[in-house]
């Protein structure tokens, strides 16, 4: 019998983002990434388009970082050397661009000058191509002084620039302008406080809206996952509908998250009822990332090679023309 | 449901007799619309008009129940496209296959063993199938037999050779096992033994309208306990029908498709198989079928179902009481924090990380965070001082100092005062306890 196919029309779309700048364009990347775009929920392409696919990061930091020893494999011969772990990330485990965590930034840690910083990113930008995810170390005050000057020293080449908070977004909102960065917006799963903080770039620049990412905040698979996940299949559904304050792409710091995570972390012997420890926790990452493609994510910012191969592949498939 | 009072209204005798106990018909149609009635309480209205409110009145997707006991599954009855519109309510059954030719009692033995704890929850794999594939009825029904000794799960027998299947559905019948599936070849057996043997069963065509034209022929045969198989197997084209098949029953109420569905992996690598399954869990699968059988490979699936099946408008609370982390003695650290379960369980895990063995006084806020327990007055000095009194802190530890979240440094005074204890003000996020602590009793 006849099956009438339920197709959804939207009047709205969410905004295309350019990442990154060729020579051409005034940068030094091989090649630009754009996100966004969807005229429909995650996958639907039987009803809407979705024209660029969901990218995966890998996310390195620029000092060796008390990760889980299962990672040693991967990546003990780079964790000193910021640039060659980039060059590695890219080259042997595939990732469509990089995050790079300023940690050594923090003032309890390293205090590294907003100098270092940017010739921390200047070092990263040669030894890849690709579009480069540049985050403080979490401490505004300090992040505050590194943003401009690493802003700076990166003109042109159009690096994602994170993060804005409603308490502190003025700083990083200036560097970006002055630099055409793009600028990724966090507002603690609450999609009003998102608004807000769009609207509060929007009006230091209206330029900037073009330029915005969305981090709803991310929790793992296991703490609290569904209050992101619907947070954001309610942001998806306002942009679709013609919010052009929700209607940007979104990122989530997944491999950091989930790698916070007892289930991620507990050893074989220490949890001998949730199975092998690196197979478990590659599965919490990949999953968390699994659900959150499923709510919309754009931006997969994810820690294991093995679970980010795993997640590229599951986009891979999704990507696969559903039309009837 | 779904019917308005005056649509209700109709069918009734409009009498306004008030054996009901309603004053008037209309005044019975609008509790009825409104869920506060029920038919029965009419006992004047026709037999049409009682078929005719059943039938518009029935649930956009039928409830099937597979399993029997304490195992007893039920699947559909769902009424959102979205979990933030109301919520999800039969969680997807996850199953896990064997085939007959395989080892089957050692993957039966370990299949039983797929049951985890974690975060004070129980999470059990709850459905076994165990698939056909050596071609031989006395093989089969061996294999079903030795599986059902093992468990006590819900079963699916997968066998599309209703000659085949009539033997092991003998042995397992009255565990009401998922017969799968009828197809446009098999259908009339299928049903056949479906209803002689009173078990749900499988639909399968080859894309939706294959599945919907079997579902007419089937449902004209008089048989309703069914699951769908839209035939697809491909992750995108699968996630395109199951949505279809939801949008449908929800939204046009499109009968051939108001039943639970059912989804299989086609992957090898059991990893993949996961996170192919999780898609299908996502996306309204009824019941999704793989081969992974590691605890390793479940544990994160079946956190994905118990998180994406949680009331999203009802906190999920832990157990109000004084929690230990490690091996505590009388000199542990005290922190105390809400009994929402997402506070609790991250504040539990950075107490962890800090690496010094702690109490966690969990105070009763009635499940809500910090700062909403803050607001509504739920969580204050006079409410602390009493939960630490109701744990007997004063026993545990022979120092007085407890830590507060830095969010509510504003309650150090009254809680000093309450309780006559020292009052630490900890950091505003978790995730900076293990400096906090290091710095403070490290």
């Amino acid at each position: 019998m006849a099956v009438e196919i339920q197709k959804e029309k939207y009047r709205s779309k969410v905004g295309e983002v350019v990442l990154g700048a060729t020579k051409e364009q005034g940068g030094s990347r091989s090649h630009t990434i754009t996100v966004g775009g969807e005229t429909t929920l995650p996958f639907l392409h039987f009803e809407g388009e979705m024209p660029n696919r969901p990218v995966v990061a890998l996310e390195i930091v620029d000092m060796v970082p008390e990760w889980h020893p299962c990672f040693g494999q991967y990546y003990d011969d780079v964790f000193a050397d910021t640039a060659a772990w980039a060059k590695k990330c890219v080259d042997e485990y595939g990732a469509d661009l990089v995050q790079l965590r300023l940690q050594s930034a923090d003032p309890d840690l390293k205090d590294s000058s907003p100098e270092d910083c940017a010739a921390t990113v200047k070092k990263v930008l040669e030894a890849v191509g690709v579009p480069l995810i540049v985050i403080g170390c979490g401490k505004g005050e300090k992040d505050n002084l590194v943003y401009p000057v690493v802003a700076e020293a990166a003109a042109g080449e159009n690096l994602l620039l994170g993060v804005a908070e409603v308490e502190n977004y003025k700083a990083i909102t200036s560097a970006c302008m002055a630099n055409q960065h793009n600028i990724i917006a966090q507002s603690p799963i609450d999609i009003n406080i998102c608004k807000q903080l769009n609207i509060l770039i929007a009006e230091m620049s209206t330029a900037m809206i073009n330029r915005i990412i969305i981090d709803p905040t991310i929790a793992a698979l296991g703490y609290g996952i569904e209050y992101t996940y619907s947070i954001m299949e309610r942001a998806r559904i306002g942009a679709l509908q013609g919010d052009k304050m929700l209607a940007m792409p979104m990122i989530g710091n997944i491999g950091f998250e989930a790698w916070r995570t007892k289930e991620a972390n507990s050893s074989t012997e220490d949890a001998p009822n949730w199975g092998e420890q690196e197979t478990r926790a590659i599965l919490w990452e990949a999953t968390t990332a699994m659900a959150y493609l499923q709510s919309g994510m754009d931006i997969l910012v994810m820690r294991h090679p093995r679970a980010a191969a795993l997640v590229k592949q599951n986009i891979d498939e999704l990507m696969q023309d559903n039309s009837y | 449901m779904g019917l308005t009072g005056l649509e209700i209204y109709k069918h009734l005798p409009k009498t306004n007799c008030k054996d009901c106990g309603a004053p008037t018909c209309l005044a019975f149609a609008m509790s009825l619309a409104s869920g506060k009635a029920s038919l029965d309480a009419c006992p004047h209205v026709t037999e049409e008009g009682k078929a005719a409110l059943e039938s518009a009145s029935a649930p956009p997707i039928k409830l099937v129940k597979i399993g029997t006991g304490d195992y007893e599954l039920e699947l559909g009855d769902e009424t959102e496209l979205f979990r933030h519109d109301k919520r999800f309510f039969h969680p997807t059954g996850v199953a896990v296959l064997i085939s007959d030719n395989e080892d089957v009692a050692a993957k039966a033995a370990a299949f039983e063993e797929l049951e985890f704890d974690r975060v004070g929850l129980h999470y059990i794999t709850d459905v076994v199938a165990v698939k056909c594939d050596s071609g031989d009825g006395a093989k089969y029904k061996s294999a079903v037999e030795t599986v059902a000794g093992k468990t006590e799960k819900a079963m699916i027998l997968i066998c599309e050779d209703p000659a085949l299947l009539e033997g092991a559905v003998e042995v397992v019948a009255a565990r009401k096992p998922l017969l799968y599936a009828a197809t446009a070849d098999n259908y009339e057996k299928m049903v056949e033994l479906a209803k002689a043997k009173n078990c749900p069963l499988a639909v399968r065509g080859k894309d939706l309208e294959e599945t919907a034209d079997l579902v007419e022929k089937i449902t004209a045969l008089d048989y309703k306990e069914l699951v769908l198989d839209s035939g697809a197997r491909d992750t995108s084209k699968v996630l395109a029908d199951l949505t279809q098949i939801r949008r449908s029953a929800i939204r046009k109420r499109f009968r051939p498709f108001g039943y639970p569905t059912i989804a299989f992996t086609s992957k090898e690598d059991p990893l993949e198989e996961v996170i192919q399954a999780g898609v299908y869990l996502s996306k309204y699968a009824s019941i999704v079928v793989l081969k992974a059988s590691a605890k390793e490979h479940l544990l994160p699936l079946l956190t994905w179902r118990q998180n994406l099946y949680t009331d999203p408008q009802k906190p999920i609370a832990v157990e109000p009481a004084l929690y230990e982390v490690g091996e505590v003695d009388e000199n542990s650290p005290v922190y105390c924090t809400t009994n929402f379960s997402l506070t609790y369980f991250i504040v539990e895990g950075e107490v962890e990380n800090s690496r010094i063995p702690s109490y966690i006084l969990s105070v009763d806020t009635g499940g809500i965070s910090v700062l909403t327990a803050y607001a509504d007055n739920k969580f204050n000095g006079e409410i602390i001082a009493k939960a630490m009194k109701e744990a007997g802190l004063d026993e545990k530890v022979n120092h007085k100092k407890i830590v507060i979240p830095g969010h509510v440094a504003v309650l150090q005074g009254t809680l000093e005062e309450e309780s006559g204890w020292e009052v630490l003000v900890g950091p505003r996020e978790a995730a900076g306890i293990p400096k906090f602590a290091k710095e403070t009793f490290g």
